[in-house]
């Protein structure tokens, strides 16, 4: 490119240079300004609803810098008194609908409308509260989110995500003007419509709207109680975001300061989910081959994703055999956990043990309540709720002392790790499964075609050679990606033979239960760079070298796929179509 | 397949929707075939939509069917009064008409048809006929220069053919 190609605008008087850019708000942000926005989302489509990003611009007056495509030679002005103005009555009028009980907003400290209100200054509102009498009802239906109307700004994040991510379109408009809402179809709980409870409309709403629902109060019933030990458990996403709420740079890796966080808060016994996350690929690698011998029910479709299980028994109740029947490992861990850990450990017992695990998802606590699990994981904290709890505790965590976890089920290799990010676990079932086959490790354990988080990687495929044989791998994020894929299969066109999906996009280092990374699409990016690398430099990178597992396998469970494996680690799942027509009475 | 236990008749429903395509850009169409159909768009037929039809849900569908004043979710009377409520119409005294027909047939709260489902009752935006004002239609027929007292006895009629 020659100079003369350049494009550049003017932003505060500042020449800035752009290229490829879609809008002002982009310039504005590569300029280091940011500017204020609440329908803004890098990773929907724009939309322009709540008029937070108008800037001046010279000749062209007040205009919404998030659909304003960028020009040569504009003279931006980001921050003068009209802009100042008009954002601050836009406040005003957004909080003149909104339940301004903010002390007892679980969204306070992170909700994007206190920040701006404090920021631009709101400090008097000239328009009456909503009375008590007219707040809508509160749904607390959902294991997974909570819906309260009364904080929604109409930004249409929400409906966006669940029709851009997942294909569904749980929430939508209701109504016009004065009048619109957000609400499920007929405002329904959102227990009884067909949500999958990723929890991606709530990690992008910017006020308490829409939240995660939190479960920190019965982890602290436990920890106040001496009759029962409390173990808990970290997913691997959990380690390379956790810091962020601490000051930490997004993709850090804290895993050894988390576990000494948790022993600080009392728990008694520190495990990994990764630890399971090898238990789970020898399980899924074992079965995968034995499909591939069999020829039958492949494609095999990864089932670590309760999400994406859940939009299964929705959606295509008909091809549930092609779900690996192993449990996710969450659920590995809590199950081998009751099982074994009063073998290990002394004073423990099945009754006095109580399972606490740390997701960076809000469907894993709707997994958690499977009737078919037997409410082996006792209760689930998201990465934002056990923040809260050091926090709270009032501990420093950036200056904590780095501990281990506990052995056995503390353990795990560079596979394990990667199930953070879309692409991980079938790229670490594939290094099993390939040894399961030849009895050797792939040469090169890397398989690249299968990494990657940004938009363009939501749909993702790598071929292997394994003895001749040509193994396709498919990988998927958000489910509208899956449902392509799950299509090609149902009409005989599929050509691969592995399945994995994550239901929010670039997998669990995007999940709801992760610190908000909805207005920066490069957070996840570093998340998945932090997993990638502990991968690099751990010293055994594959599930099945994992001396935990092999034990394991060694002294109890035998071989993958045992009766013991099968009874402790495999699950079933069946029909559960709600919201459809086929659900009306 | 398993049983439907909804009143509504699908196999209507699923004759609009092959019409159409069941592509999301006829939405309104089907819609207002639909209620051609019922008089109004039940629940269970939004449900049906938006399952069938791909890219849309029922929630979304109910979100179309809201943002238009032409479809309407509950089931209109034999009657249906539109009151016109335009500028021309408003400044010449439709409200007090409004009032009086309100009067005359009492709606619970929210409501805009009457128990007996005989009279439905809709405010609508300029109907064209400025020079007759204030408007109102009842079914098809045009009744020009209304006052209340007019309108009560004109709904008095209605009800008397009805023997009430």
């Amino acid at each position: 490119m020659t100079d003369s190609d350049k494009k550049t605008l003017f932003i505060n008087d500042i020449e800035v240079e752009f290229d490829k850019e879609k809008t002002i708000l982009e310039v504005a942000k590569k300029a280091g300004i940011e500017i204020p926005t609440f329908c803004y989302r890098p990773d929907l489509t724009q939309f322009g609803a709540c008029r937070m990003c108008v800037v001046e611009i010279e000749k062209r007056g007040i205009q919404a810098s998030c659909t304003m495509p960028p020009e040569a030679g504009l003279r931006v002005y980001t921050n003068t008194k009209k802009v100042r103005k008009i954002r601050k009555t836009i406040l005003e009028l957004l909080l003149a609908r909104h339940d301004r009980e903010c002390t007892m907003c679980s969204k306070s400290g992170s909700c994007e409308l206190q920040k701006y209100s404090q920021e631009y200054g709101v400090t008097n509102i000239s328009f009456e509260k909503i009375k008590e009498e007219d707040l809508l009802p509160i749904d607390t239906s959902s294991y997974s989110i909570q819906r309260d109307m009364n904080k929604c700004i109409l930004c249409g994040a929400c409906v966006r995500a669940c029709h851009e991510f997942q294909g569904l379109g749980v929430l939508d408009f209701y109504n016009r003007g004065y009048k619109a809402k957000v609400q499920t179809m007929a405002n329904k709980n959102m227990f009884d419509v067909d949500c999958v409870n990723c929890g991606q409309c709530a990690s992008v709403c910017p006020t308490g709207a829409l939240t995660v629902k939190s479960n920190i109060d019965c982890v602290y019933d436990f920890l106040g109680d001496r009759e029962i030990k409390t173990a808990i458990q970290f997913a691997p996403s959990v380690r390379v975001a956790l810091g962020e709420m601490f000051g930490l740079k997004a993709g850090e890796n804290s895993v050894k300061k988390m576990y000494a966080a948790a022993r600080k808060l009392g728990f008694d016994l520190v495990f990994d989910t990764n630890f399971s996350a090898d238990l789970t690929i020898m399980e899924e690698a074992n079965e995968f081959v034995q499909r591939v011998v069999k020829n039958e029910n492949l494609p095999i479709f990864t089932s670590c994703c309760p999400a994406w299980v859940r939009y299964m028994e929705l959606k295509h109740p008909d091809m549930l055999n092609h779900l690996s029947t192993a449990k996710s490992p969450q659920e590995m861990l809590s199950s081998t956990i009751k099982e074994f850990v009063p073998k290990f450990y002394e004073g423990v017992t099945k009754e006095n043990l109580k399972v606490v695990s740390v997701m960076p998802c809000s469907a894993k606590k709707y997994e958690a309540k499977r009737e078919e699990l037997n409410g082996q994981t006792d209760v689930v904290l998201t990465t934002v709720e056990f923040a809260k709890m050091i926090q709270a505790e009032g501990i420093d965590f950036k200056n904590l002392k780095e501990e281990e976890a506990n052995s056995p089920f503390g353990g795990y290799s560079g596979g394990a790790t990667i199930f953070g990010a879309s692409g991980g676990v079938a790229e670490a079932a594939v290094r099993t499964a390939y040894n399961m086959i030849t009895g050797k490790d792939l040469e090169n354990l890397d398989i690249v075609p299968l990494r990657g988080v940004d938009a363009a990687s939501r749909s993702k495929e790598a071929v292997l050679d394994i003895q001749g044989k040509k193994v396709k791998i498919r990988v998927v994020s958000t489910l509208i990606e899956a449902e392509k894929a799950v299509r090609e299969v149902k009409e005989g066109k599929a050509d691969f033979q592995m399945l994995e999906v994550m239901a929010c996009p670039g997998g669990c280092i995007n999940g709801a239960g992760q610190p908000i990374s909805c207005k920066d699409s490069k957070i996840k990016e570093e998340r998945m760079e932090g997993l990638y690398k502990e991968d690099k430099s751990l010293p055994i990178r594959n599930s099945h070298d994992n001396p935990e597992i092999k034990k394991l396998y060694k002294e109890f469970l035998e071989t993958p796929g045992s009766k013991l494996a099968h009874h402790l680690l495999h699950t079933t799942y069946s029909d559960k179509r709600k919201g459809s027509y086929l659900d009306l009475k | 397949m398993t049983e439907l236990k909804s009143s509504i008749d699908f196999t209507k429903i699923d004759k609009i929707l092959s019409d159409y395509g069941y592509e999301k850009t006829n939405l309104i169409t089907v819609l207002q075939k639909v209620q051609e159909v019922y008089k109004f768009l039940p629940e269970d037929a939004i449900t049906y939509i938006g399952d069938k039809i791909e890219g849309l849900s029922p929630a979304t569908v109910l979100g179309v069917a809201t943002f238009y004043a032409q479809f309407s979710l509950e089931p209109k009377g034999k009657y249906e009064i539109k009151v016109c409520d335009g500028t021309a119409c408003h400044v010449r005294g439709s409200l007090p008409v409004l009032e009086a027909i309100k009067e005359k047939l009492p709606m619970e709260n929210g409501k805009m048809t009457t128990k007996d489902g005989l009279f439905s009752v809709e405010t609508v935006s300029c109907l064209g006929a400025c020079g007759l004002a204030p408007v109102v239609v009842i079914n098809e027929k045009v009744y020009p220069q209304m006052t209340p007292e007019a309108i009560t006895l004109i709904i008095d009629t209605l009800m008397k053919e009805e023997g009430r």
